[in-house]
């Protein structure tokens, strides 16, 4: 037979051709979409919010009735010391949060009321843009997500949250627990922990724990992305405090005057 | 040989040592050990059968975890359409309520640790501790 180095070339560069098509049919063929998670676009159309009257909030002095609530049902350790504090929601002086209000002429006992402090659940949040393993994350409803099982505890985090709303497990939180919660999970040393705006309760149908145990009603919790939700009712005409908004976090945690 | 008097003895003897923990199981029965994980007297049926339980639960679990935490998705569909709750705590520690008798029987036998329960709470732990 006559076959020549043209005719092996022909022959070689079709059975090339011919072995690659089934690839190439595949690579073209199936344009895999990306896995979207079963509640994102449920979860969009949400935005949770909270809103804080000082005036009710100041009615009952020394109470901690939402700290209490929000501590106990998320097994949040009494370390004791200021050093190692485990903090999910707490209160510090009007004067601290608030140091641009401050006056000449303002009362003195109205710089040392307490204001309610928790995570403000960022639309930008500093925190997930530090974190190596993306155990912190923002969800489509707003609501800014811890995963303690991926962190690390590196504390970047920590170092990027302009309201110190993040606390780190130096030690087993374990035994500093009165009385443990079994429907959620503890946390481990090196771990970060902060307010999760009751994601588990969210999921039931039921509001945070903290909005639940105000007697005084002074915390308001809804959608902001609903106009006629409670929490837009009671945003409506108001004086709005946020803590820092100069630094472009877009808090969703509103101070009503 | 030099010194063959010395050598062979000093061979039989190190690998006698070497092999002793094989000897030593062989002689107290341990050789036949097989973990028995204690299965839940008045349940039948798990989440998977029992096959894929054994040999995939761990990337069940993490597929779980990642779906409650990251996706928010909490409701696990069956091989038999049956739905459940994907928890750890509710669903499978529902039914094998005490890890010492179930997870830790094949755990410690294959010398695996995790650190599942360095968070999360199975309600026999806390049994007599807290009022």
């Amino acid at each position: 037979m006559d076959f020549d180095r043209r005719g092996f070339l022909k022959v070689a560069g079709l059975t090339v051709l011919g072995l690659s098509v089934k690839p190439g049919w595949q690579v073209f063929s199936k344009e895999e979409p990306a896995e979207p998670s079963p509640g994102a676009e449920t979860l969009a159309r949400k935005r949770w919010g909270m809103g804080i009257y000082f005036r009710k909030c100041w009615k009952e002095e020394g109470c901690r009735d939402c700290i209490d609530a929000c501590h106990r049902i998320h097994n949040v350790p009494d370390m004791g010391t200021l050093k190692e504090e485990i903090k999910w929601i707490w209160k510090a002086p009007y004067e601290k949060v608030f140091p641009e209000h401050e006056f000449e002429v303002t009362e003195e006992d109205y710089q040392q009321k307490p204001v309610m402090l928790l995570c403000n659940q960022c639309d930008n949040p500093p925190c997930i843009k530090y974190c190596p393993t993306r155990a912190t994350w923002r969800r489509e409803d707003g609501i800014v997500m811890m995963d303690f099982h991926l962190c690390i505890g590196c504390r970047y985090c920590m170092a990027g949250c302009p309201y110190g709303s993040r606390s780190f497990n130096w030690r087993d939180p374990r035994p500093f627990i009165k009385k443990v919660n079994l429907d959620f999970p503890t946390r481990t040393r090196g771990v970060v922990e902060k307010c999760n705006f009751c994601v588990e309760r969210l999921a039931q149908g039921l509001i945070p724990a903290c909005v639940e145990a105000c007697k005084e009603k002074a915390l308001v919790f809804g959608d902001l992305k609903d106009p006629k939700s409670e929490i837009r009712e009671a945003l409506k005409f108001k004086t709005l405090y946020q803590r820092m908004p100069e630094l472009g976090t877009k808090p969703k945690i509103y101070y009503i005057l | 040989m030099y010194d063959g008097k010395k050598i062979i003895p000093g061979l039989v003897l190190f690998l006698g040592l070497v092999t002793y923990p094989v000897w030593h199981n062989m002689a107290s029965g341990k050789m036949n050990y097989v973990p028995k994980p204690k299965l839940p007297a008045d349940k039948k049926e798990c989440v998977e059968p029992k096959e894929v339980i054994r040999i995939n639960h761990k990337t069940l679990l993490e597929d779980w975890r990642n779906s409650v935490v990251r996706k928010a998705g909490k409701t696990y569909v069956a091989y038999n359409k049956k739905k459940y709750t994907m928890s750890l705590n509710r669903t499978c520690m529902n039914c094998h309520k005490d890890k010492t008798e179930f997870c830790d029987q094949c755990h410690n036998y294959a010398g695996v640790t995790n650190k599942c329960w360095d968070c999360h709470i199975y309600p026999k732990q806390l049994e007599g501790k807290q009022s």
